[in-house]
């Protein structure tokens, strides 16, 4: 092959990495070694669940990736490029975006500017990500004018969502989006991410509930007490003996 | 006791309405000044949970750059400049001049402790107090500047209107227009605009704004810049008005409009303008009513009221917390 069919060739081919990779990532609060050598990927346009009780390291986990907590070993890497030593607001201008657990909206602040906030670092949000924001919840057209705080629970959850979504993320990060919520709007929550997925955001959903992101995910992992103890496609881990009894219950 | 309420009533009677005006005048005036710092206390206090003690120095330094401009522009008594212009650039500099000094407090002084327990930095600011006075103290020799002794400044004192016989200066009106323009941009800045969308998405959960992609240490420097701008303005607005300007005035101005954060309720910005404007107020009345030596007991007492019984002042949702 000449030179210039190599560089086609090249072209052509998927990119060889993954939308996010984390390698043998090793994470510290203080003495505390949470995050113990963590392999994790994330495929462009996948919906992985990451696992996992409480104190697993989930939270931890989502705070490497989007650069809040340093590891000590090991690196992040976002589209194939090393962002370890990256700030947050860096890796958020890249195409991350998150979820945070309990949603953590600015609840003095309107539900538009809450999503002006989630489009930071795209001009404060253009017409059309409001529009696509507001096709998907057409409540917080709404709603737009209201304090955050005075919202309900489920409300709460579209705004979080919603401002995750602003600045159109290739990768979304949830954490715990189950929790808080009543058991009917859990199950309306994930019709929305299924739904969002669909459109093509990546998605890494960090859960208790085992059930219901394993029922929509594409792969996924176990985490225990900072080590992963089980990953796979997420039809397999459903059926994985020890999951069962640990996570589903049945 | 009864000698002190009689002699109240004696000075309530002898000064009269027009007496009454007089002070409630003087303490608008007085209050303006206090609103403007309390602002910056108050702010920083939102968005750190940080009393800023510095915060009482950066206006004093502010008094002296304005002296310092006034010097350099050929000094009050041959200006290179007339009035106006004169005042522009002296704001103009005090302003940017302690702006940029609240940002370097903060870089240094603030942020390598973020995640220390929250004594340090308030130990750290206590070094800053020292640290900017004795300087001062320095530079100046200990002088005391009077600015608006000199014939340059005449115009400012001469009356602009008057409300029933009493006088109203154009100094008087000048402080309180400039306050009143100054807080109408802050809260401009704060309500309508990204940045101060992003100060309050910082103040509230800082974390989260980090989550956003805010970068917020350069919302918390800009918060520091803004808070020390308008100690800047103050500064030279006291110095213009009450003259004399030293390297303690800060203390006690300070501990004043840090009571005006607290009474209006600390990390809220009308909180703050409002308080200030109460403290002024009360101030004034009591130095006319009661005597001079009352004003700072009135005052802090009320401070000590407001930690008491109501710790989240009259506008706040937080309390100062134990340190």
């Amino acid at each position: 092959m000449t030179e210039a069919e190599i560089t086609a060739t090249e072209k052509a081919a998927p990119p060889a990495h993954p939308l996010l990779k984390l390698d043998s990532v090793d994470t510290y609060y203080g003495q505390i070694h949470i995050l113990q050598g963590l392999n994790l990927e994330v495929q462009s346009g996948e919906l992985v669940c990451l696992l996992g009780g409480n104190a697993s390291g989930k939270s931890t986990t989502l705070k490497t990736i989007l650069g809040i907590v340093q590891p000590r070993n090991g690196t992040v890497q976002f589209e194939g490029e090393d962002v370890t030593s990256r700030s947050t607001s860096y890796r958020i201008g890249k195409g991350i975006a998150i979820v945070p657990e309990n949603r953590r909206l600015f609840g003095p602040m309107t539900v538009l500017e809450n999503l002006e906030m989630g489009a930071y670092l795209h001009a404060g949000g253009a017409k059309e990500d409001f529009d696509r924001v507001y096709t998907l919840f057409p409540l917080l057209h709404e709603r737009r004018r209201q304090l955050a705080g005075t919202l309900s629970g489920g409300e709460q959850q579209m705004v979080a969502m919603g401002r995750a979504l602003m600045a159109k993320p290739r990768l979304l990060l949830m954490d715990e989006p189950s929790m808080g919520l009543a058991p009917i709007l859990v199950e309306r929550s994930f019709e929305i991410i299924k739904q969002v997925h669909e459109s093509g955001v990546a998605m890494l959903i960090v859960e208790q509930n085992a059930n219901v992101s394993l029922s929509i995910a594409d792969r996924g992992y176990v985490l225990s007490t900072g080590r992963l103890v089980l990953e796979g496609p997420a039809a397999e881990l459903r059926e994985h003996e020890d999951l069962r009894k640990a996570y589903l219950g049945r | 006791m009864h000698l002190l309420l009689f002699n109240i009533y004696d000075q309530v009677r002898s000064l009269g309405w027009n007496g009454a005006f007089t002070l409630l005048r003087d303490g608008v005036v007085l209050g303006s000044l206090y609103s403007l710092v309390a602002l910056g206390y108050t702010m920083v206090y939102g968005i750190l949970k940080l009393l800023n003690f510095a915060h009482g120095d950066v206006f004093m330094v502010g008094a002296f750059i304005g002296f310092g401009v006034l010097a350099q522009l050929g000094g009050p008594l041959a200006p290179a400049l007339g009035l106006v212009p004169l005042l522009l650039v002296m704001f103009a500099v005090a302003m940017l001049g302690s702006g940029i000094l609240g940002v370097v407090i903060e870089r240094f002084a603030y942020r390598p402790l973020r995640n220390a327990p929250r004594i340090a930095p308030l130990i750290s600011a206590l070094g800053v107090v020292f640290f900017l006075e004795s300087s001062v103290q320095l530079i100046t020799n200990s002088t005391h500047s009077e600015y608006s002794t000199f014939p340059v400044f005449g115009p400012l004192f001469t009356p602009m209107f008057s409300v029933a016989g009493n006088p109203v200066t154009v100094v008087q009106v000048l402080i309180v227009l400039t306050a009143i323009g100054l807080m109408a941009a802050l809260m401009f800045l704060v309500y309508r605009t990204k940045l101060g969308k992003a100060m309050r998405a910082t103040s509230f959960d800082r974390e989260a704004a980090s989550m956003m992609g805010i970068d917020t240490d350069r919302v918390i420097s800009a918060t520091f810049f803004i808070g020390s701008v308008l100690a800047g303005a103050a500064g030279v607005m006291y110095g213009l008005y009450l003259s004399d300007t030293y390297f303690f005035v800060g203390f006690l101005y300070g501990l004043k409009a840090f009571t005006a954060a607290v009474v209006g309720g600390i990390g809220s910005i009308p909180g703050a303008m409002l308080g200030g404007v109460l403290v002024g107020v009360v101030e004034s009345f009591a130095g006319g009513y009661a005597g001079g030596q009352w004003k700072d007991i009135v005052v802090f007492g009320i401070l000590i009221l407001f930690l008491l019984v109501r710790p989240t002042g009259l506008l706040g949702s937080h309390a100062i917390q134990k340190v």
